[in-house]
């Protein structure tokens, strides 16, 4: 990258709900920070990218996704699940810990950090695991792994069932300051499910997921968090009754966050219906009802994050009798397009409304958005100053994407960048396309 | 497909089953162990008109039966409207008798080297003799009937279709043309 | 009407006339069974492969005499054989067969599925022969077939199902079946054997075999099975046979030409006692007979439904 190379993302409609802004404008970037938003901005020695009739907004913070590395190379390594993320204008990824190792000790620690500096194409931030191996036995060091740098902690793919081991890693999460993700689920009562207990269970011959599985989690988690005082965020939320209750804690002022992946708030359990392992998620896809629900929950705000959950799987894990099959979908290069289609285009959310859940709570939440605050600069004039990702805000990562709201395109694997291509959505017709992904102020995506 | 041409209107088809009846009496000495089997569906239909008759001139009921043959067909997998497999019934033993089969039109040979394959895996009947309405020529296989309604020249384009008032609401018999 | 699938899977997918033409098609074949010569050259030349995951005697057997029967070669695979074991995968064991040229593979399996997943992959006709919880089609059709024999008809039937209903395929097929051709059905279980939302495949429920048999014109009881392990099998099944169990006494209180059926093998004295087993009420023997009639038909028009494809637009010449 040369010295102060400059980018000019002309005549784009921007969408930066940080600084309330919702206008044609042009955006100036400046070696990897973004310099200036204005309209009619003109340079000389600028590379230019028209944006007119595209919609400009940061690049997607993804806060749940598994990039398989080390351990399963196979199904995705760090090199290829951030050029993935690229392709469908995520700029920055939460990696999850359930590699092979965990991450839950220093050195595992600092083997992940390099091969994420040699090798990734976005930007890769790391959650620790709560106990070894995600075991829910024993802790991890949380103050060293802070120390050497998680973003978060989650003992995800599992919770910890132990209620006084888990309080005490909230307490403790506190203490060092440390998020804490929870993947709720009582395995004592999926015991082997592959589907939503239901009419489709029944159906399809297979054991059933049960919506209580879920929610009685999530009520022990909120409970625990409000003990500890701590934070909390809840993934890939699915039932009804998890958002309610929720709901609930956050009226309670409770400090807890929820994300949920597309497959939620687009499918519904009728679709497994062809014993299509696509299909086959944990949480599972589950009643038209539980969709409502999280779609009213993406409205009124209750669920805070749109996250891809990620979770690539090669083919002889996936093409085989469904209840041997593994769980999970792949999600980062059709989580936008899925947004805008069942989101914007249904009118559940606003351009502005989106942005939130896919970039700015996000980063808010992971603490790498810096909230705007004034400041006298040399001259003694009073500006604005906001920092970080998730915003476009002068001064912020030059993390953009231009996207091109109403192309329609069809999702088919040889189209993926991921090594994996378990996608719920393959066959299907979406609307949105990311043109550009600029990353740190590079141009590391076009389509 | 359109009709071209009648051949046979109700009085002649049925005083042409009644010769056919006296032809066999003739040929068969009487109805010591005489039986008759129409093959589905028509033929069915003809051999119980045939009984009628029979049971007029000698005072005796012969035994009728109705043979499917679309198991034995050869042509299965070519025929593009898949054939419903109807019952085979036929409530006596075939074994030492003579046999009649009935059919409507005789064309190719096919269905009677088909039901011929039926009768013998249901028994050994001490002979077959084939009765049957029209003959359209055409032969495929080495089959002659024993009994001819009517012969009637055709072309490949054309086909007979024999009416029954049990299936099709009145008696005749036409030459259809495809165009 | 006319067949046009492939492959049977299962019972959800067909239609009323659909169920209809295989049992009717049933009734012819169910004929060649009483002749001296019980062969019909329906099938000759074809390939029938037996592709069983999970031990099975009667249905193989079953599907064995009835392709057999309608002059087609026969292949049997039993799950312990080599590949298998060696790790080859479903869909793989099917291609190889698809390879072999064989027409039908008839599969059964312990995973739900499977024979869709089956039938999916390779180009050749698959029948289901049982896959898990999910169906097994021809054992409904029988236990249908042997009712409408018996009774004359399916419409307006109330039919009783008794057993393990939430781990039963039997049951899945029956309720299908029976409710596509306008019967009422019945289940009766004890809680924890009835699986959720059984309501919505248009079957009602009952925890109470008394009540179950009051107003059935049939009763269909399915095998319990309980833990290999001996020490709590015995107060188990004695539990179940005195609170589900189908006797003598029970079938009292119920109508007076109730028909008994069972999928088989029966477990005398857990599910039923002997004395209906083998008394004047059961058609448990015919209805393994009619298994064979109704095999050949499935195997049949499965058979055409891949034909049909190939099709020129003209009528046959005989």
């Amino acid at each position: 990258m040369t010295k102060n190379s400059k980018l000019l993302i002309k005549n784009g409609h921007i969408v930066d709900p940080a600084n309330n802004l919702d206008m044609v404008a042009d955006i100036l970037i400046e070696n990897s920070n973004i310099s200036q938003v204005g309209n009619n901005i003109k340079l000389n020695n600028a590379k230019i990218i028209d944006a007119t009739d595209k919609i400009v907004m940061p690049g997607l913070v993804d806060m749940h996704v598994h990039l398989r590395e080390p351990g399963r190379e196979d199904k995705e390594t760090i090199a290829s699940g951030t050029e993935a993320a690229l392709k469908g204008g995520v700029t920055t990824v939460l990696a999850m810990p359930n590699t092979q190792p965990a991450v839950d000790c220093v050195e595992n620690l600092r083997l992940l950090k390099s091969i994420i500096k040699e090798t990734a194409n976005a930007n890769v931030f790391i959650v620790g695991a709560i106990t070894k191996e995600r075991e829910g036995k024993e802790f991890v060091d949380i103050a060293k792994l802070k120390k050497e740098g998680i973003a978060a902690i989650s003992d995800d793919g599992s919770s910890v069932d132990n209620d006084k081991l888990m309080l005490k890693a909230l307490i403790k999460a506190k203490e060092y300051k440390v998020l804490v993700i929870c993947h709720c689920e009582d395995k004592l009562l999926t015991k082997n499910g592959a589907v939503n207990l239901g009419f489709t269970s029944t159906r399809l011959g297979l054991r059933g997921i049960s919506n209580e599985s879920e929610y009685k989690r999530v009520e022990r988690d909120i409970l625990l968090a409000e003990r500890a005082k701590a934070r909390l965020h809840i993934a890939h939320v699915s039932c009804r009754q998890s958002v309610e209750l929720i709901a609930k804690a956050k009226r309670k002022g409770i400090r807890v966050t929820a994300e949920t992946a597309p497959q939620y708030f687009s499918l519904s359990e009728e679709a497994v219906l062809r014993y299509d392992t696509n299909m086959k998620v944990n949480p599972p896809l589950r009643s038209k009802d539980d969709v409502d629900a999280i779609r009213q929950g993406l409205k009124d705000g209750v669920i805070d994050v749109i996250a891809s959950d990620h979770a690539p799987h090669t083919k002889n894990e996936k093409d085989i009798e469904f209840e041997r099959a593994e769980f999970g979908v792949i999600g980062l290069e059709t989580e936008l397009a899925v947004s805008i289609t069942e989101l914007v285009n249904k009118g559940i959310l606003d351009w502005m409304g989106l942005v939130k859940k896919m970039a700015l709570n996000p980063a808010k939440i992971l603490g790498i958005y810096k909230p705007p605050h004034q400041f006298q600069d040399s001259k003694g004039i009073l500006r604005n100053w906001c920092g970080g990702k998730g915003t476009l805000s002068v001064g912020s990562d030059a993390d953009i994407i231009v996207v091109s709201p109403n192309k329609e395109w069809r999702v088919e694997k040889e189209g993926f960048a991921s090594k994996s291509k378990n996608s719920a959505f393959l066959g299907r017709k979406l609307v949105g396309m990311v043109e550009y992904t600029i990353c740190n102020g590079k141009v590391a995506y076009k389509l | 497909m359109r009709e071209k041409a009648k051949i046979l209107d109700k009085d002649t088809l049925n005083r042409t089953i009644m010769r056919i009846a006296h032809e066999i009496l003739e040929k068969n000495k009487g109805t010591k162990e005489l039986c008759l089997v129409g093959i589905r569906n028509r033929g069915v239909y003809i051999a119980r008109r045939l009984a009628d008759c029979i049971e007029n001139i000698e005072k005796e009921r012969i035994a009728v039966g109705a043979l499917d043959i679309t198991l034995y067909r050869d042509d299965l997998t070519l025929i593009a409207a898949q054939p419903l497999v109807r019952k085979t019934e036929i409530d006596f033993d075939l074994t030492d008798k003579n046999i009649v089969l009935v059919d409507d039109v005789l064309y190719t040979g096919r269905t009677v080297r088909a039901a011929l394959d039926a009768l013998i895996d249901l028994g050994r009947p001490k002979s077959i003799q084939l009765a049957v309405l029209i003959d359209r020529g055409h032969r495929e296989l080495p089959i002659r009937a024993d009994y001819v309604g009517k012969n009637i020249p055709t072309a490949q384009n054309e086909a007979i279709e024999v009416r029954l008032e049990e299936v099709d609401g009145q008696d005749e018999a036409v030459i259809m043309e495809r165009d | 009407m006319a067949w046009t699938k492939k492959d049977l899977l299962g019972l959800e997918d067909l239609s009323r006339e659909e169920i209809e033409l295989i049992l009717t098609t049933a009734e012819s074949f169910k004929e060649v069974s009483t002749r001296e010569i019980k062969k019909v050259p329906a099938l000759r030349g074809k390939t029938v492969v037996n592709l069983f995951y999970e031990p099975s005697t009667r249905t193989r057997v079953s599907f064995e005499v009835a392709a057999k029967r309608l002059s087609a070669d026969v292949i049997n695979i039993a799950a312990s054989e080599s590949s298998v074991r060696k790790g080859e995968t479903l869909i793989d064991t099917g291609r190889n067969i698809e390879a072999l040229k064989a027409d039908i593979i008839v599969v059964r399996h312990n995973a739900s599925g499977a024979a869709e997943m089956l039938a999916r992959n390779v180009g050749i006709s698959v029948v289901n022969a049982g896959d898990g919880w999910h169906e097994h089609p021809t054992q409904a059709l029988l236990d249908i077939f042997t009712l409408k024999e018996k009774l004359g008809k399916i419409e307006g039937l109330k039919v009783t199902i008794v057993g393990d209903i939430a781990h039963s395929r039997v049951a899945r097929s029956n309720i299908w079946g029976l409710t596509k051709l306008g019967a009422e059905v019945l289940v009766c279980a004890p809680k924890m054997l009835i699986p959720a939302a059984i309501e919505q495949m248009g079957a009602c429920v009952t925890h109470n075999i008394d009540d179950a048999l009051r107003d059935a014109d049939a009763i269909n009881v399915l095998r319990m099975q309980f833990e290999r392990d001996e020490e709590n099998a015995f107060p188990k099944q004695l539990g179940y046979f005195k609170n589900f169990g189908i006797t003598e006494e029970r079938l009292k209180k119920a109508k007076k030409n109730i028909i008994v059926m069972h999928p088989g093998p029966i477990n005398r004295g857990i599910e039923i006692s002997s004395e209906v087993a083998d008394g004047l009420n059961s058609v448990i023997l015919e209805q393994v007979t009619n298994g064979i009639a109704v095999r050949m038909s499935v195997l049949f028009l499965v058979a055409q439904g891949r034909d049909t494809k190939d099709a020129t637009g003209n009528s046959p010449s005989l």
